[in-house]
């Protein structure tokens, strides 16, 4: 609409704006919505379009980029209260880009408290519902974005994935979602949990989108010394790549009895339908797969409890008020300032890291990861990618996990392997189970992007999965 | 008796030397301990910016002015590592004969400080650039090496102001102009015997880094602080339990603590009494060591690989180009002035003792090759100069240009010594050429014989006394006479001249 004039940037934005404000009461996707921002940005880009500048396809579309994202002088909560009141003085590299690109940035979505969680239900502010399901979780813990993007209240969103948290919410919300490789992504500015698993993702509406996005976001940035070296790889011409020859794994690790039964159901009909386009299929193994759990949640707390140190009342964010010496000042900030589900991951990786522990929980963790590479390594070298599913289940209802912290870490079974290794996830909406989406996931080479899209891509112009609307939402 | 003690270890030892000093208790024995004591020094590198962002790192700029989102450990930023850095601290490792690693690594050392923005600091913990050196320290009867166990980089910390304790305070101001400014922590091993070895081997220390341009080592500026570890043992027992001192602001301080806290030990065993493992710290103005913390209540770092840093792999080029970048090191350079120029080893060790002091004396020889003269310069008149106008060899106006010229002036008997001196000085203090000083004031040396045996004559004539002294076989009163014939010339008669003629005209001959 944009291209072809039928429509200013600034008409397209004000319609979100409008959407967005009318619906983020019920939906409660949205933390910050920054519409003056929005317009301005709308106005400029409006601007460049009739100057008749060379436009990127992002220019003039509102984006929506979850809490833990830095947009200079918009606070930046990351769902936490320690964080309500802080406004980054930066941008991050992702959001440098989108703006270079002429992105209209609309808001900021909600999460589960730095991103610990797989629901929403950790934000410090208010759990996000399902557009699908008000009673059910979006899945977490970048469900702000999911949702908004699910329910059209905004036509794409930034996300992160540091054990699943961009794959589980496009999949519980029926959206497409890319975990892109560890290093595609500069990582600064995009507030830590984990930081050797932490990627920023992509949750759209369809493939094409999704590759859209990626070309304004991937590439390396010298802030982040984990940063890759890549550069000028055009996704959106990569998506229409011929998948013929592509072989898809299938891992019978990830299709156990636990797995339910109308979910596999559902990923079989979809790698039928992949099967009738001439693809084949192949078996494969990925024995260690079975630890990743495990080692996912020694390391990521591990790392979580360094990275959230920071947070003690002295230099911004939350301090606790009534306190006459520095020690119980910064004690007291943490305690009231962090919620539950933080505090025990902190509690946890503080544990894991200690003097005689060490040994046999972070660095055994490490070397499990280590072997779940070598697996994606060897099965890799009999497919191109591997399909999974993306839960054990479809999204669940809210307040169902949050006593048994145990069950939520079991909905990331699915997701975690691949953020150990580093390596790219996509999530495609692939058919529904009594009503609730199902996603079907695809998992990659090392900077392997392309073909995942291509396959996406195939898949969504053979179905119209990605089409379909929670009816709650399909209005105006 | 001590043979058959040193067969025991630990409580075992303690507890039979109990038991021997009871048997002995009468008699008061001096009880030979081995003291042992092993360095922690940490110094500032001279990099520009800091070792994670691009922050300057000027010292004494107002508080908080170079700062930003990285050093500050904002929510969402990234450390980059400092390439000047790491060769900084190739270059120390290499002038330290150190083994230089092909594969380091950052970890974080995590524990809560309100002057460490992240709450942890990133470090080296168990993969350290450089290791397995050692550095010769002259000491009172001849050489001795300190091996150097490791050297690696980390961040500094900010700074934080109390009101009395931390805990006492009512408020703490932190300034971060120093977070992040790179830092290297050279540990030796536990090879240096005496406080007065310490000491010598931080100034060895001090000098090297000075010379290889990585550090001011500045220690009343904090850009060299050094914490020590220290035991007790007898000759050959295992190592006693050891006591870490810090807050150990000088040289003198570093001696004096560690002699304190020798003696502290030694009268704790000959009293039987338990040394503790613990952290003691130097009170200056009392000038005792103070228990600050004991092993039970340190911290657990919780070291861990840092995540957001790539392991550091040093290739064998950038090594080679490094090293081929060094100075010649002190050491070295003492050997050859010794060889070279026939230096004593004491004027060669003086004279090297900084590099551009021994920069200063060559580019003087190759001017005027007298090495010997220009070194008695520069030990002597120079160095007393320097020390009553309470300034440096750099600071003063003095080059080697016009050291070699003073000397070479005074060389063909243009002007005497004494006058030397006095050109000397204005020539440091102004930067004026010897040359044009003699010029300007006159001060060419008289040798004319005519002119000289003039005064000369006017001299005995009005000291018909001293005359007659010498006349009488007194040989002291020509000393006088010349003193005479200086005064009236303004010191510019040629003494050797002056003393000949003298004679001559008073003998006749």
């Amino acid at each position: 609409m944009l291209e072809k004039g039928e429509a200013s940037s600034l008409e397209i934005t004000e319609a979100f704006l409008d959407r967005l404000n009318r619906h983020n009461d019920t939906l409660k996707a949205f933390i910050t919505i920054t519409g003056d921002l929005a317009c301005r940005q709308a106005r400029e880009a409006d601007a460049r379009r009739k100057g008749k500048e060379q436009c990127s396809p992002l220019s003039g579309i509102p984006i929506a980029l979850k809490d833990n994202i830095c947009v200079k002088g918009v606070r930046c909560t990351c769902g936490s209260r320690i964080l309500e009141q802080f406004h980054p003085p930066y941008n991050a590299g992702v959001t440098e880009r989108l703006i270079r690109d002429g992105a209209v940035i609309a808001g900021k979505t909600n999460m589960d408290e730095f991103a610990m969680g797989s629901s929403t239900e950790n934000s410090a502010f208010f759990t996000t519902k399902n557009p699908w399901d008000l009673t059910r979780v979006p899945g977490g813990s970048s469900g702000g974005s999911a949702a908004a993007v699910a329910a059209s209240l905004i036509p794409c969103a930034l996300g992160s994935d540091t054990g699943g948290s961009v794959r589980l919410p496009a999949a519980f919300c029926g959206i497409t979602g890319l975990k892109p490789t560890y290093g595609l992504i500069s990582r600064y500015g995009l507030v830590a949990y984990a930081s050797s698993l932490d990627q920023i993702g992509i949750l759209s509406r369809d493939v094409r989108d999704c590759a859209i996005i990626l070309n304004t976001i991937a590439g390396h940035d010298k802030r982040d010394s984990t940063s890759a070296q890549i550069s000028g790889t055009d996704y959106i011409k990569s998506i229409q790549a011929p998948v013929r020859d592509i072989r898809i794994g299938i891992p019978a690790e990830f299709f156990l009895e636990s797995l339910d039964p109308s979910i596999a159901g559902v990923i079989e009909s979809a790698l039928e339908i992949f099967r009738s386009l001439g693809i084949t299929t192949v078996p494969v193994s990925l024995p260690h797969i079975g630890y990743s759990l495990a080692s996912y949640y020694i390391i990521a707390p591990a790392e979580a409890s360094s990275n959230l140190a920071r947070y003690d009342g002295t230099r911004y964010g939350y301090r606790e008020a009534g306190h006459d010496d520095i020690v119980s000042m910064c004690r007291a900030s943490r305690r009231h300032g962090f919620g539950a589900e933080t505090k025990r991951r902190i509690m946890l990786g503080t544990y894991t890291l200690s003097a005689g522990y060490y040994d046999a929980y972070y660095l055994k963790a490490q070397k499990i990861r280590t072997l779940i590479r070598r697996d994606f390594e060897r099965a890799f070298l009999q497919c191109d990618v591997i399909a999974a599913p993306t839960s054990p289940g479809t999204a669940f209802r809210i307040g169902e996990n949050t006593d048994d912290p145990l069950k939520m870490y079991l909905a990331d079974i699915f997701t975690v392997s691949l953020n150990l290794a580093g390596l790219p996830g996509l999530v495609i909406p692939c058919g529904s189970s009594e009503g609730l989406p199902v996603g079907l996931q695809f998992l990659g080479r090392a900077f392997g992007e392309e073909t995942l899209l291509s396959i996406g891509h195939t898949f969504q112009r053979e179905t119209s999965f990605h089409r379909e609307r929670p009816p709650l939402f399909d209005g105006a | 008796m001590l043979e058959s003690i040193t067969a025991f270890q630990g409580e075992e030892l303690r507890q039979h030397y109990r038991e021997y000093q009871m048997s002995t208790s009468k008699e008061c024995i001096e009880v030979n301990y081995e003291t042992v004591i092993g360095l922690e020094v940490h110094v500032e590198l001279l990099t520009e910016s800091k070792l994670f962002c691009r922050c300057g790192t000027r010292f004494g700029s107002p508080p908080n002015t170079q700062i930003c989102p990285v050093c500050l450990g904002l929510p969402g930023v990234l450390p980059t590592v400092n390439r000047k850095a790491v060769e900084y601290l190739i270059r120390t490792g290499l002038a330290l004969n150190c083994r230089i690693a092909s594969l380091s690594k950052f970890d974080r050392k995590n524990y809560f400080y309100p002057d460490m923005p992240k709450n942890f600091q990133i470090s080296q913990y168990d993969l350290p650039l450089a290791l397995e050196g050692m550095l010769k320290i002259t000491v009172n009867d001849g050489e001795k090496c300190v091996g150097i166990k490791r050297i690696h980089l980390e961040e500094d910390t900010g700074k934080s102001i109390h009101k009395g304790t931390i805990d006492a305070s009512l408020y703490t101001l932190e300034d971060y102009n120093r977070a992040g400014v790179p830092l290297m922590e050279i540990v030796t091993e536990p090879d240096i015997s005496t406080p007065e070895e310490a000491s010598l081997f931080l100034q060895s220390l001090r000098t090297i880094l000075q010379w290889i341009e990585v550090s001011d080592c500045r220690m009343e500026e904090g850009s060299l602080r050094c914490d020590a570890n220290i035991s007790i043992r007898l000759p050959g027992a295992e190592l006693g339990t050891k006591v870490e001192v810090k807050n150990m602001n000088s040289f003198k301080s570093v001696r004096d603590a560690l002699e304190y806290e020798e003696k502290r030990q030694r009268n704790m065993q000959n009293k039987s009494e338990p040394i503790i493992q613990e952290t003691r710290g130097w009170d200056e103005q009392k000038s005792i060591t103070i228990p600050m913390r004991s092993k039970e209540t340190e911290n657990d770092y919780r070291y861990f690989p840092e995540p957001d840093l790539l392991p550091l792999q040093i290739d064998d080029a950038w090594c080679e180009a490094v090293k081929s970048g060094l100075p010649e090191l002190p050491g070295a350079r003492k050997n050859r002035f010794i060889n070279q120029y026939g230096l004593s080893c004491y004027d060669a060790d003086c004279l090297t003792s900084q590099r551009f002091m021994s920069e200063f004396f060559e580019k003087s020889c190759t001017l005027h090759p007298s090495p010997k003269v220009i070194c008695n310069w520069l030990m002597g008149d120079v160095a007393r100069y320097l020390k009553d106008s309470s300034t440096s060899l750099e600071d003063s106006r003095l080059t080697p240009e016009g050291l070699a010229e003073l000397c070479s002036l005074i060389d063909k008997g243009v002007i005497s010594g004494k006058i030397g001196k006095t050109i000397l000085e204005e020539t440091a203090a102004t930067g004026k050429s010897p040359e044009k000083l003699v010029r300007e004031h006159g001060l060419f040396q008289i040798s004319d014989e005519h002119e000289l045996t003039a005064v000369i004559d006017e001299v005995i004539a009005e000291q018909p006394k001293a005359r007659e002294d010498f006349m009488k076989g007194n040989e002291k009163t020509l000393g006088f006479l010349v003193g005479q014939v200086m005064k009236k010339t303004k010191g510019k008669a040629n003494p050797e001249a002056v003393n000949r003629l003298l004679r001559e005209r008073l003998t006749g001959r």
